[in-house]
């Protein structure tokens, strides 16, 4: 019986993350269009755009071989199951016993990967500049990011997300200069992941300055729709996977009332549009970084996470 | 555990360190100048908390000085300047930001290790002041090494200098005479670099310190 209720509860929490990840990148657009005081599309543009995609023809290179059609597929899924093991609005999940932060970091480092292949597959000199960036941004980023992990796993004594949740949520654990900086880190990492404005323009087509809309320039039909799809979700797990380490208020844990799962959601749900109009608020205030300074961002984001960790060390009450 | 006295003074000489290095990482004298007026506001912040926890009245006195004279006269007198000199629109070339902010790690690094030894009998919030605090110190004295602008070598003596008030509100029973003459001679000295900067730019047409050392005949 419980361990239905944990399924349920696991499979629940997977179709939020899928349903509402077209609608916060939605959200995300239409504040940006409203602080540019255009009117912006309708929150749910991004649906009707995936179910057209889907209607569409499938359009293939000549060259494409077998991998170009088969990564769509690995791409969403990689994606989708590191974003089922972010706690969302219960920690102690099902799955999460089974896979920690460095296992979700692997599958997004493999979803990568896959993606890089395709962009290099069909021989475009435009997937290859794509795959080529992305592969820099990903060298300085990955490090980074297991700097904060390195740094959220000795405060807590573990890299369960769960257990470092449910200990960050106590009160064992006060204002620490190192989780700021780790979560400064963090939210640098978090942005150049997504290819967000700062490092790459997710609204761009056809310009040389594109790194994701490169690689995946080739797509089209449902590959597209799964390629968009497998994007939304990575951003969502990176807003949530904020909200869950450093806001996790409102998380529910343990045997848990359906009135506490659904106060759970609300604040889910409540911390992903503070999140959402926070990056279009951000978005909107700063300019494109050129191309040879991403690695000066990142390396920033790496050395905050290395002093995170360098703080831990020496002394204990950091 | 953790009072929250301890927790808020912690974390705010963690920002003071943390907006350290991002004037580290600034390459554009607007916004390093404007990074410098949040460094000094942490301070205040910093200061003012440390005057409620010790219970120590002067100590506000010390943080409206910041306030007023870091945060807001001295970042917009130094805004008016670099916009008289012409220069507010420059790119500096640093030593590398990515190799700066290691250095910076490298000295926040040696900063805590020597004064979490050096201070044990002082209390834990003292302590981590003071760490705090070198720090700070060390990376302001970086910022004057790497940067060849002269303005940007000034951000970086009064960033040093902040360092120095928070080292000082940190240790309990400063008379408020030491930290107010402190401060004026922080102003003088603001002052007289003014001046010469005026002056450098007069007869050299730049504040670019590479130009001074070569016209000096001294060879890199």
């Amino acid at each position: 019986m419980v361990l239905i209720r944990d399924l349920a509860v696991q499979g629940a929490q997977m179709l939020l993350v899928l349903l509402l990840a077209p609608l916060f990148t939605g959200l995300v657009r239409k504040a940006k269009a409203r602080l540019l005081r255009r009117r912006g599309p309708p929150l749910i543009q991004v649906y009707r755009d995936l179910i057209r995609l889907t209607r569409k023809d499938v359009v293939l290179a000549e060259s494409a071989s077998w991998l170009f059609r088969v990564i769509p597929y690995l791409v969403f899924a990689a994606t989708w199951v590191a974003a089922s093991l972010v706690p969302t609005f219960r920690t102690g999940l099902l799955f999460s016993w089974s896979a920690d932060l460095i296992a979700i970091i692997a599958l997004l480092g493999s979803a990568r990967f896959f993606l890089a292949l395709a962009g290099l597959d069909v021989g475009t000199s435009f997937g290859g500049i794509g795959s080529s960036r992305e592969v820099m941004i990903a060298s300085l980023a990955e490090p980074a990011m297991i700097m904060i992990v390195f740094t959220l796993a000795l405060v807590a004594g573990s890299t369960q997300l769960s257990t470092i949740a449910a200990f960050l949520s106590s009160s064992n654990v006060g204002l620490r200069a190192s989780l700021g900086l780790a979560l400064i880190a963090l939210i640098m990492v978090a942005i150049a992941e997504n290819g967000r404005i700062p490092i790459d323009n997710p609204a761009t087509h056809l310009e040389l300055t594109m790194v994701h809309e490169a690689m995946v320039l080739e797509y089209s039909g449902r590959h597209l729709a799964l390629i968009e799809l497998a994007a939304s979700l990575k951003l969502i797990l990176y807003v949530s996977l904020i909200a869950c380490l450093f806001a996790p208020w409102g998380i529910t844990s343990g045997d848990a009332t359906p009135q506490a799962l659904a106060v759970g959601i609300a604040a889910y749900v409540g911390k992903l549009a503070v999140g959402g109009f926070l990056l279009a608020l951000f978005e909107t205030s700063i300019a494109k970084m050129r191309v040879f300074r991403v690695p000066e961002f990142l390396g920033a984001a790496l050395m905050l996470g290395l002093l995170a960790t360098l703080l831990l060390f020496v002394s204990g009450s950091f | 555990m953790h009072t929250l006295d301890f927790d808020v003074a912690h974390v705010l000489a963690g920002a003071l360190v943390l907006v350290s290095f991002l004037e580290l990482y600034q390459d554009r004298l607007y916004s390093l100048l404007n990074v410098y007026a949040v460094h000094a506001l942490v301070l205040a912040a910093s200061v003012a908390w440390q005057a409620y926890i010790q219970d120590a009245p002067h100590l506000y006195v010390t943080a409206m000085i910041a306030l007023v004279f870091k945060a807001l006269i001295i970042p917009v007198v130094l805004h008016r300047m670099i916009v008289k000199l012409g220069i507010h629109r420059e790119i500096e070339k640093v030593v590398g930001v990515g190799s700066a902010m290691l250095a910076g790690m490298g000295l926040v690094a040696l900063s805590m290790v020597v004064m979490l030894r050096v201070t044990q009998q002082a209390g834990p919030l003292a302590q981590e002041d003071l760490a705090f605090a070198l720090s700070v110190v060390l990376l302001g004295l970086l910022m004057m090494v790497t940067r060849r602008n002269a303005v940007s070598q000034v951000v970086g003596f009064m960033s040093l200098e902040n360092g120095l008030v928070l080292a000082a509100t940190g240790a309990k029973g400063m008379p408020l005479v030491v930290e107010i003459s402190v401060a004026f001679s922080i102003l003088i000295a603001f002052i007289v670099i003014g001046i010469f900067l005026f002056r450098i730019r007069e007869r050299f047409d730049t504040v670019d310190m590479q130009v001074i050392d070569t016209f000096r005949g001294e060879h890199r």
